[in-house]
């Protein structure tokens, strides 16, 4: 990494004033091993060539980059390629970090993982590494999560997994996080926690970006093959930020290449109604640093320090916080952050499902939504990498009540 | 005022007696109510109040605390609001009072503002539940400055190394978790607690407090030769959720203050007729100037 883009900066665990580790005691203990692990796991040859074993012949890594040409038409604007994350194994980028903290967990030899999921894709991934590795898993989700996605709840029961249906706060992925902490605080000597995404207390925002890097890596090579140049823009979803710090992480040091974070406008502006951490600029209100789950970071809550409820059409967008690294990249400008609104994303959907025969999930479906509001701002001279994090079946309810 | 923490500590040893450290949330159902309570569990024999700061998130908390903190919330309590209760009950009582609270609400008043209302309001100390020695060096100096105890938790997957450190950046006392897991009651002791209190005063010569799980008279009895308080915190806040579970009424704040008082008497008694006082570390802490 170069010196004036370097994202990881300060002290260890920290991304700007960002990060760190912020838990009850009984962790901290577990969080110095597990960082360890993985400093150990990082130069062990054995560790990783099991890795990418399993990323090529399980998950099924490279995934491909596609031109997306009836899309580009459509827009008629920059030449438009989709990172094709939803043709992974259990259809989302999630696999990729699943299988390096299953590895790991085996390594440490926790026989027992837990998980939180929003969307239910982690939730998958996760109970999938399990069943491929041998490890007892349980999985929180909030019960509203668990209402709006039901295929994903079905699949984790047919992969072994016990999910745990989490009825306080909002019943989404924030509560799901307490339940699997509470979890995890009491089960800490025999269990793993397998986080989903770049949140939570040092090491996870670093790990887990490292573990969904490979997306990044990948897009540059088959990039600069495609077009023997780098790409103008790149565009993902921001929900905790694990899939679009996948793909942003490896281009960070290439200045030219701007990076644009989407995030869940919800229905409006007003705290509650949506789940934009970094759009203050749009009028989305109620974000500030601060607290929670383990990590300092940008976080929509009250005055009084209590934490906010979201709203997002999107399971997995839905969530009060961002991951810190994010939180540091928006404060120097590296990468620029909006938001749009639950009907962009259903329009967007649709939009893609009918021009590329691609039916994405509703989480990716913002950065699509966030590329075509874009639009008036790029030129036919640009050409753009989106980042396609999901595939769109478990959204087939939402997406057929609206037909 | 640190002083009154120390204070009773000290008093506590000299009678070779094991402290009853009385923990419920603040504004559960009402912030009156609350202030009714700390005088009844001061009066019934408490030797420090733990006032629970509500958080929207309390992911160290157990069923029982999670739901008093909905209910404090929703009758309206903040950070704010309970640095007013302190200078309330500091009008007739001067028992110990420590605030426990997750760390952002305290981050978000300000640690400046927040040292100085506490400390203005009569508090005695500060424990923020998911804050570590780590992160702490501006919150232990902005509330060391304004004489306010800073207490941090020892765990049992705390090593030694820990220990020694954790208790370095605390004053007042050590607060020790008996189990690894969340606040809630419990039938039986882990048996590896006599190990942790004695990792514990191997490494500091502090006041050793010790919470999580702990509800009967049992309990306390088997603590009084090892620790130096005992902190009762879901059993407390059961007695309240169970005394207004059909409304808030003036009656039903009345039965609910009866059965903590209840409560703190039954286990103060065990606490007084428990094993003999505890050994001494090494030198011994209340022999040196009050902190």
């Amino acid at each position: 990494m170069g010196t004036l883009l370097q994202s990881t900066t300060t002290a260890p665990g920290r991304f700007g004033p960002y990060g760190g580790r912020y838990v009850p005691e009984t962790l901290m203990v577990p969080l110095f091993e597990l960082e360890r692990a993985y400093e150990l796991a990082k130069a062990d040859v054995s560790f990783q060539g099991q890795f990418h074993y399993l990323l090529k012949n399980f998950a099924g890594r490279p995934t491909p980059l596609q031109f997306a040409w009836r899309l580009t038409e459509k827009l008629g604007g920059p030449r438009i390629y989709l990172k094709r994350e939803d043709l992974l194994h259990t259809g989302a980028h999630k696999i990729n970090n699943a299988i390096g903290q299953g590895l790991l967990a085996v390594k440490m030899g926790k026989p027992r993982i837990i998980a939180e999921t929003g969307a239910g894709q982690h939730g998958v991934a996760s109970a999938t590494v399990a069943a491929h590795l041998g490890l007892e898993c349980v999985v929180y989700m909030g019960t509203e999560d668990m209402a709006r996605q039901a295929l994903n709840v079905a699949r984790m029961r047919m992969l072994g997994a016990q999910v745990v249906g989490v009825d306080s706060g909002s019943r989404t992925l924030k509560d799901a996080i307490n339940e699997a902490m509470r979890d995890w605080v009491t089960n800490v000597r025999s269990t793993h926690y397998l986080l989903g995404s770049v949140l939570g207390a040092h090491p996870y925002p670093l790990m887990v970006r490292d573990f969904q890097a490979v997306i990044g890596r990948e897009a540059r090579e088959q990039i600069l093959a495609a077009e023997k140049r780098l790409p103008t823009h790149l565009f993902a979803c921001v929900g905790g930020g694990s899939n679009s710090i996948g793909l942003f992480y490896e281009f960070l040091r290439d200045a030219s290449v701007k990076m644009i974070g989407i995030e869940a406008g919800g229905r409006g502006g007003q705290l509650g109604e949506h789940a934009a951490r970094l759009a203050a600029h749009q009028g989305f209100t109620g974000a500030r640093p601060g607290v929670l789950q383990g990590t300092y970071t940008y976080v929509l809550q009250n005055e009084d320090g209590q934490i906010a409820t979201t709203h997002s059409i999107s399971a997995g967008l839905d969530y009060p916080a961002i991951g810190p690294e994010h939180a540091w990249l928006a404060d120097q400008r590296r990468v620029e952050y909006f938001a749009v609104s639950d009907q962009a994303a259903l329009d967007a959907a649709r939009l893609l499902s009918r021009t590329e025969g691609i039916i994405p999930a509703l989480e990716s479906a913002h950065a699509i939504a966030g590329l075509v509001e874009r639009l008036p701002k790029l030129s036919k001279n640009d050409f753009v990498i989106l980042n396609l994090s999901g595939r769109g079946d478990k959204d087939m309810d939402t997406y057929s009540r609206l037909l | 005022m640190k002083k009154r923490i120390y204070e009773r500590f000290k008093a506590l040893r000299e009678a070779g007696e094991l402290g009853i450290v009385a923990y419920i949330t603040a504004g559960d159902p009402s912030r009156d109510a609350t202030l009714k309570f700390v005088l009844t569990l001061a009066a019934a024999g408490a030797d420090v109040i733990e006032l629970g700061v509500p958080f929207s998130d309390p992911l160290a908390d157990g069923p029982t605390i999670q739901r008093a903190s909905e209910r404090a919330l929703k009758s309206g309590t903040t950070l704010a609001g309970v640095l007013d209760l302190v200078s309330r009950i500091r009008l007739s009582s001067q028992v110990p009072l420590v605030l426990f609270s997750y760390y952002n609400p305290i981050l978000q008043m300000g640690l400046e503002k927040f040292a100085s209302t506490a400390e203005a309001a009569g508090a005695d100390g500060v424990l923020a539940t998911d804050l570590t020695p780590e992160e702490s060096a501006d919150y232990r100096r902005i509330l060391g400055a304004h004489h306010l105890s800073t207490i941090f938790l020892g765990a049992p997957t705390s090593t030694n190394e820990r220990l020694a450190k954790i208790a370095a950046c605390s004053s007042g006392f050590l607060y020790l978790i008996s189990r690894t897991g969340v606040t809630g009651a419990k039938d039986a002791l882990p048996d590896d607690l006599p190990a942790l209190l004695r990792r514990a005063r191997a490494v500091t010569q502090l006041p050793l407090a010790v919470g999580f799980g702990i509800s009967l008279p049992g309990h306390v009895s088997v603590l009084g030769g090892l620790a130096d308080a005992a902190v009762v915190g879901s059993a407390l806040v059961s007695e309240i959720e169970k005394a207004t579970k059909s409304g808030a009424s003036a009656s039903a704040i009345d039965a609910a203050a009866s059965a903590l008082s209840e409560k703190v008497r039954v286990l103060k008694q065990a606490a007084r007729h428990g094993l003999s006082r505890r050994a001494e570390g090494p030198g011994s802490f209340f022999g040196k100037v009050a902190p």
